[in-house]
């Protein structure tokens, strides 16, 4: 086996070192009613031909293919990935490296790190981002558990409906154990939260909004912001579509106190959910109640610059039940990646990026709208929008699908009464020609 | 000293990305827009954020600089304890990079992606087997992830027999994570102190055990790299004060073939597919944390799992008393694909050959070392060895100290002061990928280190020297904290 | 880590079990921590202090102290209302290591001074350090 180096002799070699005569007598202490009977049942080894085929075999199981043009969203997005970024990004420096607790034979990760902090916070205008969580979803928990921890006293949050419905089920898995309580603000007609019931509630620690919110709707944070401040509680902006900060006022300037979201949008594949990173962000007076692992700027023993993981008792390894998480890892590669696609895009690619995605989906709408079919909400959106169709976009669908076109998500399964609306998504990888095409195949 | 393989080379400089740059620069291809701009609402916009333009080969070079200042399983030895630091087959990362697995997008109809869903399933399958239990979920990001779902699970198992419990019991060489995952489902961990021989013994676990505590958990083999001998006996005990016995699985690669998880009474299990599995641990993640469990208990796993009809693989239907979604989507999917890549290259019988040779190495580390370092229990141990800094207080030289030279030398240092039990703690996980040679040299160096903190401590004081940086500055770092540029 | 010999513990101070230490000044009482406890820790990176205003019980938690790698609790050796932290803590830290005297961390306004006497002198500290 090409993994494990051991030749007969060098076993007997160190079986005689250690004083045992086999295997048998070093695995001594594990007792015989706690031995694993007989052999695992698991396929028969393959080579690294074999395995190519049975790979191979799997994937084309896959019905919808790279080859199709996914109008889909909701979490997950397709944007164009540079080739620099996997060439790099694969070096096995970084890779094949553990979180860098021995900083001096680190430096790369961590200054890797350092920068991805900053652009991060530069992104969502805030004053301090960590080094990645595992993503959006968790991030959002582990933002409002920490409102809660900031408040002191109060026991509740509550969050807005039209956050993604994955990013409100781990909310809710996270809570459920705690004696935390977690309430739903409404979705109003124009796609925007409803944020009226808010009035008088002084019981809430942090009210969470997701801007563009699951619909592709742009929320008023500035509002939104103003309204949870008036009641003493902390504004938890979240988000799935980073790029959209490239064309739209950050959560942080909007006045967001925590700023998280899913970072998948910057550099990384689909990959059927994962991994991607949960970005997080916060104003600097909170920094001590924050999860999460942070680096630092310091200096070595000759004054020169370097970097280090820092304020490390926030977290579970020396604070233990005590820390403000339980996370002991971040999502490493993929935000050195997030970094990099950053880095590649530059402030002024990022802008130009931005507006392409929101014009392509802005041509799209129109061209749906001119249909006939209609827009479900009036409010402003960016790459992701909601269309409502007669019972005859069924076919269309179909159509589109054989032509290589996923022509968006049915909403009806998340949201009950949502039936014939579906959530579409364009990006920069989506051809004219390719958006002609649903608007054509919409009219017939 | 020139036994190790570290010599030192050119040592590039980069500065920060901001540092570098002029406007108007770019590194990345934007298409042309092929469709006319849309009106906006002014009042939404904002600046865009300020970020340095740079060329395509500003930041080639500047991240290839970085890569330079590091240190991974390819670069050399990486005997860091309780990390399983082995190496990451590269074929793995063809697999989960390929085109159709990287598009696949998580939100489509199970009809149309088969292919991802039979590699959830298959894993599941594989894991369970693996570990001896019934029923596998994938969906934990990391290993205190996977704590977490488990912790969940068991307060999602108390309530469902209508009695909340308070308290878990947990050995003091347990990971941080595991009071910290405890707490958060609202139990106050009580701290069991080793026993003489550095594992558990049946009658604290007696003493302690009662019907307001949820149940234990244990890391096995546990972090002196012994196996818990006791630990059939002490799940006994558990169950029959109705508690649960949570088995952290960090450690599994000591005992895959050999140990069966369900006979030690073990009911939730999570694995750590980056250290038993292969999969890279990317300067800190992504990892994932699959939790396994008894058929008892497959009722609460997270969801969604993926279920085979004979046909169809599809994503299961909510189950009512399922502790809820983990993660937004599968958790870290392309590190699942690396995972079944890797067991379906070993099989079985390869598989079983990694525990082997992972606690023959540790073994033979062990026992060469123990004249020269102290040994914390000189027991037979699994697939790591704890020492410490004791034999070298007399000189002023520490753990640290230790830890620093070895770098010198090319290799990444031990896990260091931990577990907390044993002062100055230096821990060794040679890993089976290791050979007889490596191993060797290895422990010539270490020998050499102990020569050096009698003779010439300064060398080890003064390290490291061969790094872009020496050491550097943490207390300076977290009294006046610098983590924005 | 010092000699327990070559600890700084003056005389005209109370000590508490927890490694605090205690001085009457009129009617309040400034509270520390001491040599012994400042050289434990390490560089001290952060100190946590309460609200004025708060009150505690003696024995009970009253912030912390924060060096690279550890977390140590601070407890109010004698019970009362805090009347002043010390500000200057917030941005030094350090002043704690420099001199763990002169950097005080709070005042207490006790609740009953008889607390005060129950703690240990320095002889019975050095005893307690001994021990330990």
């Amino acid at each position: 086996m090409r993994y494990l180096p051991h030749t007969d002799a060098d076993i007997k070699t160190m079986f005689k070192a250690i004083g045992v005569k086999d295997f048998e007598e070093l695995f001594r202490t594990v007792p015989e009613h706690c031995r694993y009977s007989g052999t695992m049942n698991l396929p028969e080894p393959k080579t690294e031909w074999e395995l190519n085929d049975h790979m191979s075999a799997i994937r084309s199981l896959m019905t919808v293919t790279p080859d199709h043009t996914v109008l889909i969203g909701a979490g997950r997005y397709q944007h164009h990935i540079p080739s620099t970024i996997p060439a790099v990004m694969s070096r096995s420096e970084f890779l094949t490296a553990y979180t860098p607790y021995q900083p001096e034979m680190a430096q790369g990760t961590l200054q890797g790190l350092f920068e991805y902090q900053t652009l991060t916070a530069r992104l969502l205008g805030v004053d301090v981002a960590n080094a990645s969580m595992y993503d959006g979803a968790s991030a959002l928990a582990e933002a409002l558990l920490m409102g809660i921890r900031i408040s002191r006293k109060k026991k509740r949050v509550a969050v807005s409906t039209a956050i993604h419905p994955h990013y409100r089920a781990v909310v809710d898995t996270y809570f459920r154990p705690t004696e935390f309580e977690v309430v739903e603000l409404p979705c109003g007609e124009n796609g925007r939260t409803d944020l009226s019931s808010l009035k008088g509630r002084d019981d809430l620690a942090a009210v969470a909004l997701q801007s563009p919110n699951f619909f592709g709707v742009v929320e008023d944070l500035e509002a939104a912001a103003a309204a949870i401040h008036d009641i003493d509680g902390l504004c938890v902006a979240c988000f799935s579509e980073p790029l959209a900060f490239g064309l739209l006022k950050s959560p942080g300037a909007c006045g967001a106190d925590i700023v998280c979201g899913e970072g998948q949008s910057l550099g990384i594949a689909p990959s059927f959910g994962g991994p991607g990173l949960g970005m997080f962000g916060c104003r600097q007076q909170f920094v001590r109640n924050m999860p999460g692992r942070l680096v630092g700027e310091t200096t070595d023993l000759d004054g020169k610059r370097g970097y280090v993981l820092t304020l490390s008792t926030r977290e579970q390894h020396i604070r233990r039940e005590k820390a403000t998480s339980n996370i002991c890892s971040n999502q490493g590669i993929c935000t050195l990646t997030a970094a990099m696609y950053m880095a590649s895009l530059g402030g002024t690619g990022l802008r130009k990026l931005a507006r392409l995605n929101y014009d392509k989906a802005e041509y799209l709408r129109q061209g749906l709208q001119d249909t006939g079919a209609a827009c479900s909400f009036s409010a402003p959106t960016f790459n992701e929008f909601v269309v409502e169709f007669g019972d005859d976009f069924g076919p269309a669908r179909k159509r589109l699908l054989e032509q290589g076109i996923v022509a968006g998500l049915e909403l009806r399964k998340f949201y009950p009464g949502f039936e014939n609306r579906y959530l579409f998504c364009v990006t920069e990888t989506a051809s004219k020609e390719t958006l002609d095409r649903v608007i054509r195949e919409v009219k017939k | 000293m020139n036994i190790g393989p570290g010599r030192s080379g050119l040592i590039m400089d980069e500065p920060l990305l901001w540092e570098k740059g002029r406007a108007g620069r770019n590194g990345m291809s934007i298409p042309e827009s092929d469709v006319p701009s849309a009106a906006i609402d002014g009042r939404l916009c904002g600046a865009g954020p300020d970020f340095p333009d740079l060329s395509e080969i500003d930041v080639v070079r500047h991240y290839t600089r970085l890569s330079l200042w590091n240190f991974g399983v390819d670069t050399g030895m990486y005997p860091l304890g309780s990390c399983t630091m082995k190496y990451n087959p590269k074929i793995n990362e063809k697999h989960a990079g390929a085109p159709e697995i990287a598009a696949a997008h998580p939100m489509l109809d199970d009809e149309y992606c088969q292919g991802t869903l039979k590699i959830i399933y298959d894993l599941q399958n594989y894991l369970a087997e693996i570990t001896g239990l019934d029923a596998v979920s994938v969906q934990p990001a990391a290993g205190a992830h996977g704590e977490l779902a488990g912790m969940l699970i068991f307060e999602a198992y108390h309530q469902s027999r209508g009695r909340k419990r308070t308290k878990i019991l947990m050995p003091d060489t347990a990971h941080g994570t595991n009071p910290a995952s405890a707490a958060l489902c609202g139990y106050t961990p009580v701290p069991i102190k080793s026993g003489a021989r550095g594992i558990l013994e049946v009658g604290q676990i007696r003493d302690l055990m009662d019907e307001e505590t949820a149940g234990i958990m244990v890391t096995n083999p546990n972090t002196l790299g012994l196996f818990e001998e006791n630990i059939r006996e002490i799940a006994d005990i558990v169950h029959a004060k109705g508690g649960l016995v949570y088995g952290d699985g960090a450690n599994m690669n000591a005992v895959m073939g050999i140990a069966d998880m369900k006979k030690c009474g073990v009911d939730v299990l999570h694995l750590n597919l980056h250290k038993t599995f292969s999969t890279p641990h990317g300067g800190g993640g992504p990892g994932a944390g699959p939790v396994c469990v008894t058929e008892e208990l497959a009722r609460f796993l997270p969801s969604p799992r993926v279920e085979f009809d004979g046909t169809a693989y599809r994503l299961e239907k909510e189950r009512p008393e399922s502790v809820g979604r983990m993660h937004c989507f599968h958790g870290n999917f392309g590190v699942l694909v690396k995972a079944l890549c890797y067991i379906l290259t070993m099989g079985a019988e390869n598989l079983k050959k990694v525990s082997q040779r992972a606690v023959l190495n540790a073994s033979y580390i062990k026992q060469r070392l123990k004249g020269h370092l102290h040994l914390a229990y000189d027991r037979p141990c699994m697939h790591e060895a704890v020492f410490s800094d004791r034999k070298q207080q007399e000189f002023k030289v520490t753990t640290l100290d230790i830890a620093k030279r070895l770098m010198d030398c090319g290799y990444h240092p031990p896990t260091i002061y931990f577990p907390l039990v044993v002062p100055g703690a230096i821990m060794i996980e040679p890993t089976e990928s290791e050979c007889l040679e490596d191993l060797d040299t290895f422990i010539d160096v270490v020998k050499q280190i102990v020569r050096e903190a009698e003779t010439e401590p300064e060398l080890l004081k003064r390290a490291p020297t061969r790094f872009k940086v020496k050491r550097l500055d943490e207390t300076a770092a977290a009294r006046r904290p610098c983590l924005c540029g | 880590m010092k000699e327990i010999k070559d600890l700084n513990l003056p005389d005209e101070i109370r000590y508490s079990k927890d490694h605090e230490w205690a001085k009457v000044d009129g009617d309040i009482v400034r509270v520390g921590i001491s040599d012994y406890a400042q050289d434990a820790l390490g560089d001290i990176v952060f100190v946590e202090l309460p609200e004025v205003g708060a009150v505690f019980k003696a024995g009970e938690e009253f912030g912390t102290l924060e060096s690279v790698k550890a977390v140590s609790e601070l407890y109010l050796p004698v019970g009362g209302e805090i009347v002043a932290v010390n500000m200057e803590l917030e941005d030094s830290p350090e002043l704690i290591n420099d001199n763990p005297y002169t950097g005080w961390i709070i005042e207490v306004k006790p609740g009953d001074i008889g607390e005060f006497d129950q703690l240990l002198d320095r002889h019975a500290y050095l005893e307690l350090l001994k021990a330990e």
